[in-house]
């Protein structure tokens, strides 16, 4: 097993990238996630949040080869949901919604980049006006981090699993 | 693509989200007795709330906060709540290095957001046409047809962001602005930089404006009349009546383009314009209070900003302007598709400011706060991305906010996106079908405004744009989901 800090170059370049709105009680869930994972410390994995996906978002995710799209979910399983995403363009009615599948079909078509992607959502439950986590997101926020830990790893140093 | 399941016996028809969607967009069309549009109308679902969210903050942490209220435009929001914060800190006129990094940082943002308004959202419309295939209708369609366009997008996008690294020290959640001034000036590496690029995103800002103006050529008619209706208009213009997106006083004017008020400031928006509750709608309905409430709506935005000034005072968006008002034939442009080919001057606009900007020696000056006397409310304007942003703060002794009111670009024009709404519905609708026809015109004349989803979650789960069709009793007869 390598040490995180000092991986060889051949290991995936991996981004995670968690998106919403910490001012917006568990829409903030991306947000917390990122924070946690920046922690880890290893040279081949970036992370970093926003309150919304943006198209140039397609530059950083070509520029990798593992992605993790980290979101609140307001519905679905809880702790959290994890699928694999493709490319697919779509339009939407205002710039204010940018999808992950739109991401990755800029990536694929512009850069020719077709990482593998996933999309973690993660089960959230009070959307209001409050800068903090509610008790059961904060839960689910720890069960996704750790199972999304033990992923990066797997994808860090194969050897491990 | 959607899915319609019909009910027979109620007449109503369902169509059920099941993608993952984001959105919180409602358009509600009620039909008369005769089976005739009535009116239309366009719902944000999630809008108030972030007023009362900022009351209890310090005056001087507001800025930073503010940026949460969209994220698309939270250099908008950083910088209008940072104007109004130097009035709450009894400062009238910031340091020119101050003034100067602020302005850049604004244009920059508005370049930038332009940009994903023009090539991600509007371009399939445009360059496609309205009728193209939904599957094809997208980005990648675009840089599939054009694949210079691609380029483009993306790069003026990401010089955008540059830009607002270098004043706000990062590109997301930039931290330029305090009370008073700024906290860094530009570094002279980020300013060389800039400089490389600056040109090339001039020039391609001028294509997309040539590759906009062939789609208009050959469209003439289409560009003149979808969604369209005349229009009162405002927008800030600076002291001689230049555009100006950073500062300067209010000017509304009639469809005829006669002014209506002139030379207002931020401190006196409340005795010109009235903002409405109505029940029915999350956002607020703004109009000229010497109007009323049926006649004193107006529109703001690029197309607002292209017909409020009196001229733009850099040259190749002056010559775009003068070749862009010609359109009106003597008077102003009321075509809704108009906000496109305005927008894509005002992108031109802040290039070349940009540039001006970049070789300013003051943007290295290092006297970069002034402090003064502390004021118990500060009201601010600035012209964002999608039109006319005010924001307007009462704090306490103790600095902490009491009240905020603040009215954002899309409430300024919640009203004439009800009536392009309209204007498609009675144009498009017949029968009781909601086709995909008439929705993709929905959303085209939408976009035209962009609705900024102020405050909104971006979370899994949301609702994307619904259309309602309802009869004169306000039952349901159809209804279809955007998937």
């Amino acid at each position: 097993m390598n040490n995180p800090g000092t991986t060889p170059s051949h290991q995936p370049r991996i981004l995670v990238l968690g998106y919403g709105n910490p001012g917006r009680q568990d829409d903030g869930l991306g947000p917390a996630a990122v924070a946690e994972i920046e922690n880890l410390g290893w040279p081949n994995l970036t992370a970093f949040d926003n309150y919304q996906l943006n198209i140039e978002d397609a530059m950083e995710v070509a520029a990798h080869d593992v992605v993790w799209f980290v979101d609140a979910a307001k519905t679905g399983p809880s702790p959290y949901a994890v699928h694999n995403v493709s490319p697919a363009a779509s339009i939407e009615f205002t710039s204010h919604l940018v999808r992950p599948e739109a991401i990755l079909a800029i990536a694929s078509q512009y850069y020719g980049a077709s990482p593998q992607a996933f999309v973690l959502a993660i089960r959230g439950y009070e959307f209001e006006f409050i800068e903090a986590l509610t008790a059961g997101a904060i839960d689910n926020l720890h069960a996704a981090l750790a199972m999304l830990t033990e992923r990066l790893r797997a994808a860090h140093d194969p050897a491990v699993t | 693509m959607s899915d319609v399941q019909v009910s027979q016996g109620s007449r109503k028809i369902v169509i059920d989200p099941v993608t993952r969607v984001e959105g919180h967009g409602k358009v509600t069309i009620r039909l008369n007795e005769a089976g005739e549009v009535e009116q239309a109308r366009f719902h944000i679902v999630e809008f108030r709330g972030f007023e009362r969210f900022i009351q209890g903050r310090m005056y001087w942490e507001v800025p930073v906060i503010v940026q949460r209220l969209c994220g698309i435009c939270p250099v908008s929001h950083h910088l209008c709540a940072a104007k109004a914060m130097d009035v709450i800190a009894g400062v009238d006129q910031v340091t020119p290095t101050a003034e100067k990094m602020r302005r850049l940082m604004h244009y920059g943002q508005v370049l930038q957001s332009n940009a994903v308004n023009f090539f991600h959202l509007a371009s399939p419309d445009l360059l496609l046409g309205f009728e193209a295939p939904v599957a094809q209708r997208n980005i990648i369609g675009v840089i599939e047809a054009f694949p210079e366009v691609g380029k483009w997008a993306i790069f003026i996008r990401k010089f955008g962001q540059q830009v607002i690294a270098a004043t706000g020290g990062r590109r997301i959640h930039p931290r330029l602005c305090i009370p008073g001034g700024v906290n860094q000036n530009l570094a002279v590496e980020h300013r060389d930089a800039l400089r490389k690029d600056i040109d090339q995103i001039t020039q391609w800002c001028r294509d997309a404006l040539e590759l906009h103006k062939s789609f208009v050529r050959s469209h003439e008619k289409l560009h003149e009349t979808f969604a369209s209706f005349p229009s009162s208009y405002m927008s800030l213009v600076g002291t001689e009546g230049q555009m100006d997106l950073y500062d300067g006083s209010l000017r509304a004017i009639d469809a005829g383009g006669k002014p209506i008020f002139e030379g207002v400031q931020p401190a006196q928006y409340r005795d010109y314009l009235i903002e409405e509750v109505r029940p029915w709608s999350y956002m607020k309905f703004p109009h000229i209070r010497s109007m009323g409430r049926e006649d004193g709506w107006y529109r703001v935005g690029p197309l607002a900003q292209l017909n409020c000034c009196a001229f733009i005072d850099t040259p190749i968006a002056e010559a775009a302007r003068k070749d862009f008002m010609a359109l009106g034939d003597g008077g102003l442009v009321h075509a809704t598709l108009a906000y496109h080919w305005a927008r894509l001057i005002c992108m031109i606009h802040c290039a070349e400011t940009i540039k001006n900007l970049l070789h300013d020696d003051d943007l290295q000056g290092t006297d970069l706060v002034v402090t003064g006397e502390r004021r118990p409310e500060g009201v601010a304007i600035i012209e964002a991305p999608r039109g006319t942003l005010l924001h307007h703060y009462v704090v306490d002794d103790n600095g902490q906010v009491t009240a905020a009111n603040l009215i954002v670009s899309t409430t300024n024009n919640n009203e004439a996106m009800n009536r392009s709404v309209t204007k498609v519905a009675v144009d498009d609708l017949t029968g009781h079908e909601i086709t995909e026809g008439l929705l993709n015109h929905i959303e085209v004349a939408i976009r035209a405004y962009d609705p900024c989803l102020s405050c909104a979650t971006h979370a899994l789960g949301d609702m994307p744009l619904i259309v309602t069709l309802e009869d004169a009793d306000g039952a349901i007869i159809a209804s279809r989901v955007k998937q």
